[in-house]
């Protein structure tokens, strides 16, 4: 056990740093799930990537940098502590690209990798359908072989920034005689196609974060099959690790979140406002509970890079993170007092920052790539070895 | 940067959880329990064999000179046997030694490797100390000095606790002379406390795991309306809940026996977050456990109780929760001890 960083991740963190701060924009930008925000966030993406640091982890000839992924940490460290946007192709970089890089041919490589790191491409995710949703086995969109094309009928929903991302991965029975987690494929789908209907969903804060995709007779090329057909199930298990267990949602996020809360308590108290008794130790105990995270983050990256693999345990890291941060808002929330319900633009808001639309994404933590529920099944059934029936 | 143990540290720590599963199964610990010491001399002897006591020892002393990060991992073990021997007090003595060196070093730490002598330490995380009754040599603190006291030279007085495994007393001995005073007796009884409150945190993970199998092993056999009880989600989702409690109490006491070995700057809020995670895990697993086995987890004879008692005391052992949740707090809140985030991001940029 070693816990301290080499000369090059010291080096890079400072080269890293000095980047951000030159870079990073100096004002938020608009939210991801406006038009105008969507495309402000692309924008920022190109900077990233013309920097050289859009991709840390990834192959250089994929638009990555080689690194990694203790690197990646470090980064992604250095990132938050910027202060720098959310990433906007985040479906893709962090989901579907390694899946990629797992199971993708070498043509499929280099045709997608590329300009996903860019966000020439941004990506969104078919996985749910209206009846298929924790139970993701009953998926019913079909995509029937015909020649050299897939043709796909039914529908997917919840695709988050589904109205703006240009293209789609998702899962599709391409078996029709099929049931439950046999017979799908996991297929890349360009949002154009003719057949494609994409309908906007307002979330919880009237913006049009996630969208129905309708397919009509919608024809997609065999090339476009990521895996094996029929062994989609499969693929798609590896990209929900990636997202439940390690990329998705890095230590340096909830760090950061807990650090600004730790700095809200401590205002709070100077300018003499009321705070709960106890209010001091719930604070600090999230920031512990994110130091625990961050702690296990790295536990798991130096699994990895000694040649281990992360199984069901990436289901233990998604209820601790969709947890924490509601935790962690709900504390913030409370700390603003009355104007906690304030939306930026009230004349009174003064600095309430941005707890309450953080506290609105957190609540979704639990129910996002898989809920909570599922994972407490995946933990007993898998990790502790209940029997399932 | 690699958090991660190596090969011979999982070797060591199979053959330790084997040689335990072998040498002292429940009915063992249970039968301790009604012993007048609680303690076994030549169990002991044997656990020395193994190298446990002397792990701390240096080589030269016929130890096998590791450190907390190996030590980590035998403590979770004896732990998760309920083992009731002064492991952990004599892991802090062995430091204390090798820090004050000279004589009293040569003489006890060889003893101690060997198994012919266990040590005791008075902290200020506790009125009581423990294991004082089978213990050869205690540290003792008195008016901010160190003294190091031979057994003979104590008057001890038993302090029954709830936990059979936990022999507890108020001691008192003739002032002689000291073998650290000043800042150097202060340092010293920081650190002491800083690697029982580790060394305990280690113990409350196996603690921990073997409550909750205990109450998988349960789940799985015990049917109700036709089906193990363990099938039910409401069963499943409770032991999921405290598993992923365990698994992150975990990260907070590998990271803790990290910087009690390197001595490190933010030790002491990286120990008192360890100390908390992992006694709230073992307690919350003791209620859970508990639960899952209903009124037969309730009965004197099953074995829940046993362990749930072990979580009961290592959660008071060398400075309890109000103890660490003031530490945590002088750190991350009020700032006066350095407590700094994994990866330098700093509290206050």
């Amino acid at each position: 056990m070693d816990l301290t960083y080499t000369a090059e991740q010291d080096a890079f963190r400072k080269e890293a740093r000095a980047w951000l701060e030159a870079n990073a924009p100096s004002a938020p930008l608009a939210s991801f799930d406006t038009k105008a925000g969507f495309e402000a966030h692309r924008e920022w993406e190109k900077t990233l990537h013309a920097g050289g640091f859009a991709m840390v982890p990834w192959p250089v000839e994929y638009g990555g940098r080689g690194a990694d992924l203790l690197e990646w940490l470090v980064f992604e460290e250095e990132y938050y502590r910027a202060g720098a946007p959310g990433r906007v192709n985040q479906n893709g970089i962090f989901l579907l690209g390694p899946t990629i890089m797992e199971y993708g041919t070498p043509e499929q490589k280099a045709r997608f990798l590329p300009k996903m790191a860019s966000s020439e491409e941004v990506w969104c995710q078919g996985w749910s359908e209206p009846n298929a949703g924790s139970d993701m086995a009953a998926i019913q969109t079909t995509a029937v072989r015909d020649g050299d094309h897939f043709v796909i009928n039914g529908q997917k929903t919840w695709a988050s920034r589904g109205a703006y991302a240009h293209w789609l991965f998702g899962l599709f029975r391409t078996d029709p005689d099929s049931k439950r987690h046999k017979g799908l494929s996991f297929i890349l789908a360009p949002m154009d196609l003719p057949g494609m209907t994409v309908r906007p969903i307002q979330k919880i804060n009237g913006k049009a974060a996630f969208s129905e995709v309708f397919f009509d007779d919608v024809r997609v090329p065999v090339e476009n099959l990521l895996g094996p057909e029929g062994e989609g199930w499969n693929v798609a298990m590896a990209t929900a690790g990636f997202e439940r267990g390690l990329m998705l949602r890095s230590p340096a996020r909830f760090q950061s979140t807990a650090n600004r809360l730790v700095r809200l308590y401590r205002k709070t108290v100077e300018r003499g406002a009321p705070v709960a008794p106890g209010m001091r130790e719930r604070v600090a105990r999230c920031w512990m509970d994110a130091e625990a995270y961050s702690l296990n983050t790295y536990q798991t990256v130096s699994k990895l890079l000694g040649g281990g693999k992360i199984g069901a345990e990436a289901s233990l890291n998604k209820i601790f993170w969709s947890e924490l941060d509601m935790r962690m808002h709900e504390l913030g929330l409370e700390l603003l007092g009355p104007r906690a319900e304030l939306l930026p633009g009230a004349p009174a808001a003064g600095d309430v920052g941005d707890w309450l639309d953080g506290y609105i994404f957190a609540l979704s933590g639990p129910i996002y790539a898989g809920t909570n529920q599922i994972q407490r099944n995946i933990i007993a059934e898998r990790i502790l070895g209940l029997p399932r029936k | 940067m690699d958090f991660d143990f190596n090969e011979d540290q999982r070797l060591l720590q199979q053959a330790l959880r084997d040689f335990l599963a072998g040498e002292c199964p429940p009915a063992w610990v249970r039968a301790q329990w009604e012993t007048d010491t609680g303690r076994d001399g030549p169990f002991w002897k044997r656990l020395a064999e193994v190298g446990v006591p002397g792990l701390l020892v240096p080589e030269a002393q016929g130890g096998l000179g590791m450190d907390e990060t190996d030590l980590a991992l035998l403590l979770e073990e004896t732990g998760r046997a309920g083992l009731a021997e002064p492991v952990v007090a004599t892991s802090v003595g062995v430091a204390l030694l090798r820090e004050l060196s000279g004589d009293l070093a040569a003489e006890w730490l060889p003893k101690v490797a060997s198994g012919d002598a266990r040590l005791a330490v008075g902290h200020a995380g506790s009125p009581f100390v423990a294991d004082a009754h089978v213990a050869d040599l205690l540290f003792l603190a008195n008016e901010g000095a160190l003294h190091a006291v031979p057994a003979a030279q104590v008057r001890i007085e038993a302090q029954p606790s709830v936990d059979g495994s936990q022999r507890l007393f108020l001691v008192g001995f003739d002032v002689g002379e000291p073998v650290a005073e000043g800042d150097l007796a202060q340092a010293l009884l920081d650190a002491a406390l800083d690697r029982g409150a580790f060394c305990s945190a280690a113990e409350a993970l196996g603690v921990a795991d073997r409550l909750i199998e205990l109450a998988v092993e349960y789940a799985t056999q015990r049917e109700q309306f036709g089906v193990a009880i363990g099938s039910f989600q409401a069963v499943k989702h409770m032991l999921a809940d405290v598993k992923v409690e365990l698994e992150y109490a975990r990260s907070h006491v590998y990271r803790a026996a990290h910087s009690v070995a390197t001595a490190a700057p933010t030790r002491a809020v990286d120990v008192s977050m360890a100390k908390l995670a992992a006694c709230d895990a073992a307690n919350a697993a003791a209620k859970i456990s508990l639960q899952v086995h209903g009124a037969i987890g309730y009965t004197y004879e099953q074995d829940v109780h046993v362990w749930m008692k072990r979580a009961w005391s290592l959660d008071l052992a060398y400075g309890d929760s109000v103890f660490h949740r003031g530490r945590l707090c002088a750190g991350v809140i009020d700032q006066t001890i350095p407590a700094f985030a994994f990866g330098y991001q700093p509290l206050n940029p």
